[in-house]
């Protein structure tokens, strides 16, 4: 058996290259430009899916991908609309949502107990008794939902992509072509959308005298400043015309300068008994099946119309070799139209002012005939009806504009009583709207307002838009609800017109509460179908006028992998990576940069780290701290920015002495620390965090663009690579590779800086404490990180200089009770609860946190840091395990460690102030909940007098 | 994706920018009541109006301020820092 009608009919499909296919196991034939709906619909398969809610059959609605009637599973693929799937050898397609099979879904039974599964019924069955909602649960995941989430699906290559057009037109169709022609004749870069693989639009399938579609496409493919993009879905449109687009599995950002909508307009269907069962379809989609897919859509048909266009209906199915059965018009008195005396012409029984009242299934549970009855009131029709057999009802009723990117970006849809339909009003700043979506219908009107449009958006003369002439196509009320119900008005859902109703008299009295509460229009099609009829019902219901739902994007589905794209965590490296690599360390994340964790294997992680720690307190280390933030502060004002912008005071800091560094916020809250090394009167090296110093920059910024001091501040923190050598032997190391700068105790004492060369690299030279021995941190230009590395290397190998990582860095500065920055500190600590009293100048007349800060010492401490001790070795708190006294919870760890060179736990931790005395003893609960005592100690841990790093 | 136009860099993404807070006069830290203080501190301009803001193009780290209408977000004009802070401030 085959539908498929012979040549020319088809302008999609090429009949030399057959594709076989599979579909629920069976094999079929289709051709290369068939879709998976358009194929089984050739082979006579009807039943592509069963509903979501009572498992009814569906079959074609709209061809055009607009509906959930055909949604597939193809491989891990769950709910591929079959009207928009291109045939492709060997596919493989099942349908969603049954058990057992689409023939015969063994869930099918669930539509015999319709009535008793009113709208909200989950919302009121189910949740009551409680412990009865784990038993409903796996029962109703299986029965509803749609298709199956492959979780083992192999990764998928997606990625994206940005583009930028003067015009963007939406909708290759009759307006769109014209738009897109017009905007390239004014001078615009244009790109040219559609969703279809062909251009044309309603072109293509619809009733259409001459070759309006072949000038339109050839003018578009003769300008080259169109970009066409078909295949392609716009899913959203945000602010200032940014548009997402879906492109297989691309996703484009398009930002345009305007936009042309001329997305088109979606035939409506009728409600009525019965309306659902396949065989029952819009009047554009049998269209399709014949123009696009060479398929004839039945045998013997029943046009149910509401306007001229099913007349043309109707004699395209003619031609097609189907038998119209009858053409009812919902309309008394049909206006005078050429394509209805044709019809009439051809002796087919027209049956003005009647509707199809009930549709009839056949034994194989498809469409076997309508009840055709006159209208004889809004929305009732007389009893019983006359019977008409048939396998296919088409249904012209009416159009809503496809405005939802219009109102993604602020637009509103907003009824019309006279014309009976929605319009796109308040389209967002940029946009314009041509052809039947701005409700221009007559083709020559449409491409003379997409031409217009097209010009307009191109800052050129287009002339005024067309009004609307829609008048006449939608009727007020396609709606015929039955006593029996199966009157759907969202086929997603399984919506009836009692759903709706009873949603309303729930005292759910708007759409909006409506839509939540019965679900309608929010199934996959997104209410392309239904919104109009529910906001006719609950207009109707409540008496009100009739108001939309919001759309919001996406249009269509799209994936997470869209929305993902590609993997793209991208690093920084240090100008010495490759030597860490080398030496075998465990790379880890420290902010956007990877720093060595430790040296060598990761077996040997722990001891690993104690030895590197032992290297630096008993013999020399170096580590890599390129990663340290570097800016330069350079002029006049340089000493008072710097006094404005810490908290310690530095007018008078000397030439060549390096000063710590505070930053609070104007709350007081501590933001930063570093050092500042002096260079000259006007020229202040600052270092801040890894993670701190881009904020630290742009603060300093902005305070600098109120107070205008003459200084300028610059980010060097990428320009500088820098190195730290640590422990009694480092002066040793680092003396034979200076020549320029002496390095003795006496020359350059402790909190010095020098400028000068090792190893004959130009070098800013640090004595900082940073891990509490005696150490110089070495800035060089980053060019020349490597070379340094190698230099003091191969120069401390004779005394086993030994490289250490991050880990060994965090125990050796936690024995020396220096906190971490965002760590040890969160965002509400200020310094006098850091116990950093210390670090602040309370002499100066102005920094930034001053005020805060006083605020802060007048209210009191809440919580003070303090270090501590832990006896028992084996009692290792983690940061965050709290701080309690009884019940209550005083405090937290923000740091703990074994230390290698004390031999016990050590740590710092927020603790009430009253329990902050030295010597006092406090409860952390580690982990398991178990209860430890620790003691508070003076910091630091380690070197209390500081000697060692003043070697 | 909303635009920022930039006095310096020109129409950007706004995800190339970060918000910088309302332009408000600082108080004298020195003088002002703690009530004065605490309100410059947490107290947010939240009109329905236009409002003066900071902002900054994150990769140039360029300040400037916008003046945005609440109502509509519309961004109504930006300009560089020194149309509002022109001269040296000197210690309060």
């Amino acid at each position: 058996m085959s539908a498929r009608l012979p040549d020319p009919a088809g302008a999609l499909i090429d009949r030399g290259r057959p594709i076989a296919f599979t579909f629920e196991g069976r094999d079929y034939p289709g051709y290369e430009g068939d879709t998976l709906a358009s194929a089984l619909w050739a082979n006579e398969v009807r039943t592509l899916s069963r509903s979501f809610k009572y498992h009814r059959r569906r079959g074609v609605l709209t061809m055009a991908g607009q509906d959930a009637n055909t949604l597939v599973q193809v491989g891990p693929s769950p709910n591929v609309p079959a009207d928009r799937l291109a045939l492709s050898p060997g596919l493989a397609a099942s349908a969603v949502n049954t058990w057992g099979g689409v023939e015969r879904d063994l869930w099918s039974v669930i539509g015999r107990l319709g009535r008793f599964l009113p709208a909200g019924f989950y919302y009121k069955s189910f949740f009551r008794p409680r412990w009865a909602w784990p038993l409903w649960e796996p029962v109703l995941r299986r029965v509803a939902g749609l298709g199956r989430v492959d979780t083992g699906a192999a990764h998928g290559d997606y990625d994206k992509q940005y583009m930028f057009a003067d015009v963007a037109v939406i909708g290759a169709g009759p307006a769109g072509l014209a738009a897109a022609d017009a905007a390239a004749a004014a001078g615009a870069e244009v790109v040219l959308i559609d969703e279809n693989a062909r251009l044309g639009g309603s072109l293509d399938y619809a009733r259409v005298s001459g070759d309006v579609r072949a000038r339109l496409v050839d003018a578009v493919a003769a300008q080259p400043a169109i970009t066409v993009m078909t295949d392609t879905t716009c899913n959203g449109c945000f602010a200032d015309n940014w548009l997402a687009l879906i492109h297989g599995n691309r996703m484009i950002k398009l930002r345009a300068k305007a936009i042309v909508l001329a997305s088109g307009s979606m035939e409506q269907p009728v409600v009525f008994r019965d309306n659902d069962l396949p065989g029952i379809m819009l009047g554009t989609a049998a269209q399709r099946l014949i123009r696009l897919y060479g398929v004839r859509p039945g045998r013997r048909a029943v046009v149910l119309c509401a306007n001229g266009d099913g007349y043309g209906v109707a004699l395209d199915l003619i031609e097609a070799g189907v038998t119209v059965a009858c053409v009812a018009d919902l309309r008394d008195a049909p206006g005078a139209d050429a394509r209805m005396e044709e019809v009439r012409a051809r002796g087919v029984p027209l049956r003005p002012g009647a509707t199809v009242r009930e549709a009839v299934a056949g034994r194989d549970g498809t469409l076997s005939g309508a009840l055709v009855a006159q209208v004889t009131g809004r929305g009732i029709c007389a009893a019983p009806g006359e019977r008409f057999e048939c396998d296919l009802i088409a249904m012209s009723a009416g159009y809503m504009p496809t405005g939802a990117l219009a109102c993604h970006a602020g637009g509103r849809m907003v009824y019309d009583d006279t014309c009976h339909t929605f319009r796109v009003a308040d389209a967002p700043h940029g946009m314009t709207l041509a052809g039947s979506v701005a409700g221009v219908h007559d083709l020559d009107a449409v491409v003379a307002d997409g031409r217009a449009a097209g010009a307009r958006a191109a800052g050129g003369d287009g002339g005024p838009a067309r009004e609307p002439d829609d008048a006449g196509l939608n009727h007020p009320w396609p709606i015929f609800s039955h006593a029996g119900g199966h009157d759907f008005v969202d086929f997603d859902e399984d919506l009836q017109v009692k759903d709706i109703r009873d949603a309303v008299a729930e005292g759910y009295d708007h759409i909006e509460l409506a839509k939540r509460f019965s679900t309608a229009t929010m199934g996959p099609s997104q209410g392309r179908h239904s919104l109009l009829p529910t906001a006719r019902l609950v207009a109707e219901a409540t008496m009100g006028e009739v108001g939309a739902t919001t759309a919001r994007p996406p249009f269509a589905a799209e994936t997470f992998g869209h929305l993902a794209g590609r993997a793209f965590e991208p690093v920084r490296r240090t100008a010495m990576h490759a030597r860490h690599v080398e030496a075998g360390a465990r790379m880890m994340p420290a902010g956007m940069w990877m720093r060595p964790a430790y040296y060598r294997p990761k077996h040997r992680r722990e001891a690993c780290i104690v030895e590197e720690v032992a290297a630096v307190r008993e013999n020399v280390g170096l580590i890599d701290v390129s990663t340290l933030g570097g800016i330069e502060i350079r002029g006049p004002d340089a000493a008072e920015f710097m006094n404005r912008v810490y908290t310690f005071a530095y007018l008078k800091q000397p030439v060549g002495r390096g000063r710590y560094v505070l930053m609070t916020d104007r709350t007081g809250v501590i933001i930063d620390d570093g050092v500042a090394c002096r260079f000259a009167e006007d020229h202040f090296y600052v270092t801040a965090t890894t993670s701190g110093v881009d904020a630290v920059y742009r603060a300093m910024l902005w305070h600098n663009a109120q107070w205008r001091l003459a200084v300028d501040v610059t980010h060097v923190s990428a320009a500088y690579a820098a190195v730290n050598i640590a422990g009694p032997e480092s002066r040793g190391v680092l003396a034979p590779l200076c020549a320029d700068v002496d390095i003795s105790a006496e020359a350059f004492p402790y909190m010095g800086v020098r400028e000068g060369r090792v190893a004959g690299i130009p070098a800013r030279l640090l004595r900082v404490g940073f891990v509490g021995e005696l150490g110089f941190e070495i800035h060089v230009p980053a060019h020349a990180g490597e070379a340094l590395w190698d230099a003091l290397m191969e120069a401390g190998r004779g005394r086993g200089i030994r490289p250490f990582g991050v880990e060994a860095q965090r125990l050796l500065r936690l024995e020396k009770g220096h906190i971490i920055i965002g760590q040890d500190t969160d965002g509400l600590t200020h310094p006098l609860e850091a116990d950093m009293a210390w670090a602040i100048s309370r002499k100066k007349p102005y920094f930034v946190g001053k005020r805060a800060i006083a605020l802060h010492e007048k209210v009191g401490l809440t919580r003070k840091m303090v270090g501590f001790e832990i006896g028992d070795a084996a009692s290792l708190p983690e940061e965050c395990h709290l701080v309690v006294r009884g019940a209550e919870i005083t405090g937290r760890v923000t740091s703990a460690a074994t230390s290698p060179t004390l031999g016990r736990v050590i740590g710092l931790a927020y603790v009430a102030p009253d329990q902050s005395e030295i010597g006092n003893t406090f409860t952390v609960k580690i982990a398991g909940g178990k209860l430890v005592e620790a003691r508070v100690v003076k910091l630091p841990f380690y070197d209390p007098d500081g000697r060692r790093q003043e070697m | 994706m909303k635009l920022m136009p930039c006095p310096l860099n020109g129409p950007r993404n706004i995800t190339e920018f970060i918000y910088g807070g309302p332009v408000v006069a600082e108080p004298d830290q020195n003088a002002c009541t703690d009530r004065e203080w605490t309100d410059f501190l947490f107290m947010e301009p939240g009109h329905a109006g236009v409002a003066r803001e900071w902002w900054c193009h994150a990769a140039t780290a360029y300040w400037f301020i916008a003046e945005r209408d609440m109502v509509s977000d519309e961004i109504i004009r930006t300009y560089p820092a020194a149309e509002l802070f022109a001269d040296r401030k000197g210690d309060p």
